[in-house]
């Protein structure tokens, strides 16, 4: 293969958006593998979502007997009426986006002023203001202090606060927003001030309208994890009526997989019910996302991309 | 979940802080520089406030490990016991088991969850079709933006007596296997739903790393004669030998808090002899048991390992191939 490539130093065979011209036998083989490896990596990540569609839209007898896999059997839509008509679901539908709103806000609010703040290269005692923050990223309180502070000091439990607040600063995010607040040169505050505009007015009118990609960025990896996150809401949370959509989606499943366990995994009926309303359930669940996704992606690709061209 | 992989993609990028131009260093004292930036501090009262309750509170909270807590008393307990909980767990034999279960499972994680994304790049990397690229990135970051409840949803249909490994395993010939019900299958079923979850997104930093390698360094490379497999073990590894080697030292890091979430949702009494990690068991006996004290204990122990493994991992990388977080 060497030879083979070494005969033929010629322009043409310069390699040309990452290949040769002409390749050698081997590489082109392993081109073919190559693609098909990979359609097969993507098939296979696929497949769980497809089998849950499918689920979806499949009747109890025939999941219950497997048979069901990439397309629904038995269809109805009956599975989707059942769920839709508990208010319990909806309910926690709702809390789930009340959380994420608010959540993303305080979130969003805290962090652009802290990272405006820190991106000031005249601010005394910058290094200090940093150093708190980074300092919390390789430390901090475990499990059990953090729950006392939020359940028994600040009395949290069973309130919207507790899913909402003690995740309301991403360090990450903060950085990300500090390194691209410092493309703002002071000068331009400078002649802002001139103008008449204090910091407020500089923040609010200048910096802010600038920088919508990152606040867009920013905003989308909050609410994403937001929307995703259960266990806050599971550890302080007993009152079902503020249950997030996930916690609805994880008892249900404990619930399915528990009768499971006691019945010795033999086809109970309520595990059969179980797994075609999960499904639904799951699929509702995601649906926002997923409708988002080619948003998401874009701005998540985006924003890893920032905080690892930073400095 | 989501805080360790912000942890691995700011520090991946090389480095903490980069320090401030210059600092004023003249008679600049603070009265000076509050009278005259007091609006841009007012920016700094709510994030400071936010950091001192819910970050450094809870770090000092620690000290209930070494102090009795009663609930309803100080957040920081009644009294000094010393080590006595520490002591407590070390000689339970409850806490070895999980101890060993962690480490086991964190070490398959690191084993399996390490090295694909790298493979994953490298072949997306020899692609020519910029489409068939972007649709394979599209497909594979997909599992990331899923709730671990959701995942675990779909890992408990998958592996149901009547879902599609046990389909496949029926029209192999063989008995329907109750997968979550089993302790020796609880490893295989973790891990590859972590492979599912994180391989694809786990590229992205590699492939940001590969675009940074000098085109002229493979044309160099080609002239001299080198085949495709012989460019990639000498330009494109090396290239992203960086990344790697910050990726791996913030993987050992986190090896000991193994996926909590997910394991708390996919675990049950029949597979605790697997399938328990030492953040479940701290969960169950801390929270669950009310055992305050006895759990920050534990909690402590874990981090300290996770600190120790990460300093360690950073030293030892500076050593040998002379790259390190800081």
């Amino acid at each position: 293969m060497v030879t083979d490539l070494a005969k033929t130093p010629d322009i043409v065979a310069v390699r040309t958006a990452g290949g040769t011209v002409k390749d050698s036998t081997g590489y082109r083989v392993f081109r073919v593998v190559n693609a098909t490896v990979l359609t097969v990596i993507c098939l296979v990540t696929l497949y769980p979502f497809v089998n849950l569609v499918a689920k979806s839209f499949s009747s109890e007898g025939q999941i219950a007997a497997g048979n069901v896999n990439l397309i629904p059997r038995g269809f109805n839509t009956t599975t989707f009426q059942a769920v839709m008509s508990d208010p319990m679901f909806w309910t926690n539908y709702k809390n789930t986006v009340v959380y994420t709103v608010v959540g993303t806000v305080i979130a969003m609010a805290i962090t652009s002023t802290y990272a405006y703040a820190i991106s000031r290269p005249y601010l005394k005692g910058r290094m200090f203001f940093i150093g708190i923050a980074v300092f919390t990223m390789f430390f901090g309180g475990g499990l059990i202090p953090n729950y006392i502070l939020v359940a028994n000091f600040l009395g949290w439990r069973n309130s919207m606060w507790a899913v909402v607040v003690p995740g309301a600063l991403s360090i990450f995010n903060l950085l990300v927003m500090k390194s691209f607040f410092e493309n703002f040169p002071t000068e331009l505050e400078e002649a802002a001030t001139i103008d008449g505009l204090t910091t407020y007015g500089v923040f609010a009118r200048i910096v802010l309208p600038l920088s919508k990609a990152v606040i867009a960025t920013m905003t989308l990896f909050y609410a994403v994890g937001l929307w995703n996150s259960w266990f806050s809401a599971f550890l302080y949370l007993d009152d079902k009526d503020l249950f997030p959509v996930t916690v609805y989606l994880r008892n249900l499943i404990a619930a399915a997989t528990g009768s499971q366990e006691v019945t010795g995994g033999a086809g109970a009926d309520a595990v059969q019910i179980g797994a075609n309303i999960q499904a639904v359930t799951m699929l509702l669940t995601v649906l926002p996302i997923i409708c988002l996704y080619p948003f998401l992606q874009r701005y998540f690709v985006s924003g890893v991309m920032l905080g690892s061209v930073k400095g | 979940m989501s805080m360790t992989k912000a942890r691995v993609a700011e520090v991946a990028v090389g480095g903490v802080e980069p320090t401030p131009a210059s600092p004023p260093v003249r008679t600049n004292t603070w009265r000076r520089a509050l009278r005259r930036d007091w609006r841009l501090y007012s920016f700094l009262v709510a994030p400071v406030l936010f950091l001192l309750v819910f970050r450094y509170l809870p770090m000092a909270g620690n000290v209930i490990a070494f102090r009795r807590f009663r609930p309803g008393s100080s957040i920081f307990g009644d009294e000094w016991v010393g080590f006595y909980y520490f002591e407590a767990f070390i000689n339970n034999q409850a806490f070895w088991s999980v101890f060993w279960n962690t480490v086991i499972l964190g070490a398959l994680t690191l084993l399996i969850c390490f090295p694909l994304p790298i493979v994953l790049a490298l072949m997306l990397n020899e692609l020519r079709s910029r489409r068939f690229k972007r649709v394979v990135q599209t497909i594979s970051y997909l599992p990331h933006f899923l709730s671990i409840v959701i995942v675990a949803g779909i890992v408990f249909q998958l592996t149901s007596l009547d879902g599609t490994i046990n389909q496949i395993v029926r029209a192999a010939g063989g008995d329907a296997i109750p997968f979550m019900q089993l302790p020796e299958w609880f490893r295989t079923v973790y891990v590859s739903s972590e492979v599912w979850q994180t391989v694809g997104w786990g590229t992205i930093l590699y492939l940001a790393a590969l675009t940074t390698i000098d085109e002229q360094l493979y044309e160099a490379a080609r002239i001299d004669g080198a085949n495709r497999w012989q460019q990639t073990w000498h330009i494109t590894l090396p290239g992203i030998r960086p990344t790697m080697v910050v990726l791996l030292i913030l993987n050992i890091g986190s090896f000991m808090a193994v996926g909590f979430e997910k394991v708390l949702l996919l675990q049950n009494p029949l597979i605790y002899s697997t399938g328990d990690v030492i953040s479940t068991y701290l969960y169950r006996v801390g929270i669950q048991s009310a055992q305050f004290s006895y759990g920050t204990a534990i909690g402590l122990f874990e981090a300290v390992i996770g600190l120790v493994l990460v300093l360690s991992a950073n030293v030892v990388s500076r050593r040998l191939v002379g790259a390190s977080l800081w």
